[in-house]
């Protein structure tokens, strides 16, 4: 049992990020935390193992509690034993290279006997279906099954809780289909106390028994479907609940079609998308683009055609070869085979100096953050300004259009995630590319990000760019793209309009295609049939 | 013979190594041996001296003149056979202890040495295995912030665009530390058990007296003009008070293990072979230097016995089981198949690196 009292919390030099928090967390319960970007959500989760404030600075005032007895000064390796935290990429917590070992760890801390450790990692193998892993290195691993070998890191000290910080951010949705059923399972079988932090509610909601709003640090704590009625953070599952006026709100899919009977009947049938935009000549063809690692083919020729004015979406599981696919599109990887045009004069970026490959192809890496080295974003501008002819003051009008408000004397790393992605996408198109490619800009972001994310998109093609976007959010491609190009083991396996695409496959479906059947992609498409 | 006992050293390697990072160095061992050898004999070319009246000259270069600031310092000069020969076996024998080195960096798993550790170098031994599993971390971090370079248009030389990829090199890194110390804090690492502050000095003062004493006995024993009181003693004294302190340590942590490494058949014998080897080798210098150290006038010699010695150090490479590799599987396993904030990235260091 997790307990806060009255707590206020804040870093050095700013206002509190938690204030007068009160907040009973039992055990045996799945709490779900969200809020939006920079709401404090990590922030409340490291203070019940003490890694805030002993990890991170700041000011803690009032009472945390585990199982009723005061945890406030006592640093989290002595906690260890009572809290499980899972961090947001297990993979950089991970001490050894064998995952037996990887279970082990933390009992070897605690002193327990030979004997213990090996029946409790077993079980835990067991328990969490790891066992085929056991002697694998845990680097090696997919995404969800580095996550499921980081949780049972913890699960095998018994904690009392587990407290997960977005432990699906990273992965594609069946991967965090798996990792959610496992996380429930504990709930269920265990009777496990296991806090949540996630962005992409949609998921965890099915399964939560309790959800905690962090919202301008005052923290809400109720029965899911009463703090939805007016959370600043919904699924879409939820916005299109309020819109329908459901009472209570839906909370699975199957719940919504149960009573969407009405609500079909008065939109009537699902709209004939149209082009969103007129679309132009091509601006990148590219045929038989093949790109070759060590030992396997991350990418077999694949052939992609964007027009201007166009957005597509790549998707597809880890490592199906996207973001190879994106870079040898920008020249950034060598191609093993294929050709690559782009725009009018067919020009190959691979082949260009950078300066004119970037005025051709923008490019905003999955680490976006790699891209700025200064110490104020007036600089990083001014950088930017100065690898482009005659674009003194562009790269800063373009930031506040995308972000409008942002200090040009803070520090890069100071912006919020959001800030950070608009920062970077102003760098790049600053040389005014004719085609912009995002790998996975998606991650941290909250709903209204996302929206904003969109919208930001959706002007760039509307000034004749052609866009690629490679993400595993369903329902960000269902706001942003026109087509979706499906990938796996480094082929296109699906191609084709985004309303088609994402009817075929149930993993690909948005929420509010799963209720109202394929057609129906967004709330905004209800929203405008039904007004 | 030192010529075999680096073929030997590599059949080792070559035989029975994993497929893990660190077992993939011993390439750049063998280059840094080569270099070490080229090296040797280079400069023994250029900087001349050794070369005395009545021997084989094979290349006569003429003797550039020093200022008298240098005298002593030869450049150039005659190359004799007998220089050179001397140089190169010198050279050889630095060569030959790198490549022992290097063998057994590339076989011995950093963290299975760790394990067999007494538990008071706990501590040290978890921050060393950590930082040796930061090093491909660091080349993929590299590497990724120089393509994305390539995104700013910026061609980059010089100072500045050195700047553009430490930076944001340095403070990835300086993350990721950050997130593991906090997650290894989070699992229970470096709980004390309630030792005091006495105790830990008394660890302390015991470790460091023993660590001197262990430094001074082991000079002495091997630089013969040291007395000899210095020696022995001074050595014994050294171990003993290492062991005290390690015990004190020990016996404050409450640390188990989980499955520890027992030594079984395979083991023993890799080390008896190794001990057969040293001891063999140190029989032969006293039975017939020569054979050892090659005489610089003539061909070098080597005797059946003594070979058959060195030979025996190839025996772990048949005798033992090959490692356990993690044999990729089907697209599960593929090594591409990750979080995808690595994924494709991590491939291309991956790559270079072979």
């Amino acid at each position: 049992m997790l307990e806060l009292r009255d707590v206020t919390f804040s870093y050095e030099d700013a206002g509190p990020t938690l204030k007068d928090v009160d907040l009973l967390l039992p055990d045996g319960e799945l709490h779900l935390v969200c809020g939006r970007t920079g709401s404090g959500k990590s922030t409340l989760l490291g203070l019940f193992n003490g890694l805030v404030p002993h990890f991170t600075g700041g000011l803690l005032d009032g009472d945390v509690l585990v199982d009723g007895s005061s945890i406030v000064g006592t640093p989290p390796r002595e906690l260890a034993h009572l809290v499980g935290y899972v961090p947001q990429d297990p993979a950089a917590g991970f001490v050894s290279d064998v995952v037996e070992d990887e279970l082990a760890y933390g009992m070897e801390q605690l002193g327990l006997d030979p004997q213990t450790m090996r029946r409790r990692v077993e079980e835990t193998l067991d328990l969490l279906g790891i066992a085929d892993l056991r002697r694998r290195s845990p680097r090696t691993l997919s995404g969800g099954q580095q996550q499921r070998v980081a949780i049972g890191a913890v699960l095998t000290m018994h904690p009392r809780m587990l407290v997960l910080d977005e432990p699906t951010s990273a992965l594609d949705p069946t991967a965090a289909e798996d990792v959610l059923a496992t996380v429930a399972r504990l709930v269920a079988d265990v009777g496990l106390g296991v806090v949540v932090a996630e962005h992409r509610m949609e998921r965890v909601v099915p399964f939560a028994d309790r959800l905690v709003v962090v919202e301008h640090g005052h923290v809400r704590a109720g029965e899911p479907a009463d703090v939805l009625r007016d959370s600043p953070v919904a699924p879409p599952l939820v916005e299109l609940g309020r819109l329908a006026g459901w009472d209570p709100l839906p909370l699975t899919v199957r719940d919504a079609r149960r009573r969407s009977a009405p609500l079909r009947e008065r939109i009537g049938p699902a709209p004939v998308r149209g082009p969103r935009r007129p679309v132009g000549a091509p601006v990148l063809r590219a045929d038989g683009v093949c790109v070759d690692y060590r030992r396997h083919r991350a990418v077999d020729s694949v052939d992609l055609t964007v027009r201007s004015g166009e957005v597509v979406a790549l998707m597809g599981r880890n490592g199906s070869g996207k973001s190879s696919l994106l870079w040898a599109l920008q020249g950034g990887v060598r191609r093993a085979a294929g050709r690559v045009a782009v725009g009018p004069d067919a020009l190959d970026p691979a082949g260009l100096a950078p300066v004119a490959a970037r005025a051709q192809v923008g490019l905003v890496p999955q680490t976006a953050s790699d891209l700025l080295y200064l110490e104020s974003v007036d600089d990083e501008c001014a950088a930017a300004d100065a690898h482009t002819d005659g674009a003194d003051g562009r790269c800063r009008a373009l930031l506040d259009r995308l972000a409008p408000g942002i200090d040009g004397d803070q520090h890069p790393r100071d912006l919020s995630e959001g800030q950070r992605l608009s920062l970077v996408l102003a760098i790049v198109l600053t040389a005014a590319p004719r085609l912009l490619l995002l790998d996975e800009p998606t991650r941290g972001l909250d709903y209204s990000a996302k929206t904003q994310l969109a919208d930001i998109l959706h002007a760039q093609a509307a000034e004749g760019r052609g866009v690629v976007v490679s993400t595993h959010d369903v329902e960000f491609v269902a706001l942003v793209a026109d087509a979706v190009v499906v990938m796996a083991e480094g082929e296109v396996v699906s191609a084709g309009d985004v309303g088609k695409v994402l009817a075929e496959s149930p993993a690909f479906a948005p929420q509010t295609a799963k209720v109202l059947g394929p057609g129906w992609l967004t709330v905004a498409d209800v929203a405008g049939a039904s007004s | 013979m030192l010529a075999v006992v680096g073929a030997v050293v590599s059949v080792v390697v070559v035989a029975r190594r994993g497929d893990a990072p660190w077992a993939l160095s011993y390439r750049f061992y063998v280059y840094f041996a080569l270099f070490v050898v080229v090296l040797r004999v280079v400069y023994r070319i250029v900087l001349g001296g050794g070369a005395v009246e009545g021997e084989t000259v094979l290349i006569h270069l003429p003797e550039i003149p020093l200022p008298e600031v240098a005298r002593g310092i030869q450049l150039l000069g005659d190359v004799t056979a007998v220089s050179l020969l001397g140089a190169l076996y010198d050279g050889m024998r630095l060569a030959a202890i790198i490549l022992c080195v290097g063998a057994a960096n590339s076989l011995a798993n950093p963290r299975r040495l760790l394990a067999a550790v007494p538990p008071a170098f706990y501590e040290v031994g978890t921050a060393v295995v950590v930082s040796l599993s930061v090093f491909p971390q660091l080349a993929e971090s590299v590497q990724r912030v120089r393509r994305a370079r390539r995104l700013r248009g910026d061609a980059g030389r010089g100072v500045r665009s050195l700047r553009r990829v430490v930076v944001p090199v340095l403070e990835d890194a300086l993350e990721r530390s950050m997130t593991l110390a906090a997650g290894m804090d989070a699992r229970g690492y470096g709980r004390t058990g309630g030792a005091t502050a006495a105790q830990r000095l008394v660890t302390g003062g015991l470790m460091l007296g023993g660590l001197g004493a262990l430094c001074v006995g082991a000079y002495a024993y091997l630089d013969g003009t040291a007395p000899r009181v210095l020696a022995g003693p001074v050595l014994v004294v050294g171990v003993l008070l290492a062991a005290a302190a390690l015990r004190s340590a020990g016996r404050r942590v409450r640390r188990t293990r989980y499955r520890p490494d027992r030594w079984r058949p395979a083991e023993v014998l890799t080390a008896l072979c190794g001990v057969v080897v040293a001891v063999g080798v140190d029989r032969a210098f006293d039975l017939d230097p020569y054979v050892v150290v090659p005489d610089l006038g003539s061909w070098p010699t080597v005797s059946l016995p003594v070979l058959l010695v060195v030979l025996v150090g190839v025996l772990p490479a048949v005798l033992t089981p090959p490692p356990a590799t993690d044999v990729a599987g089907p697209s599960s396993h593929d090594p591409s198949d990750r979080d995808p904030s690595d994924h494709d990235e991590g491939e291309v260091p991956r790559a270079r690196a072979a």
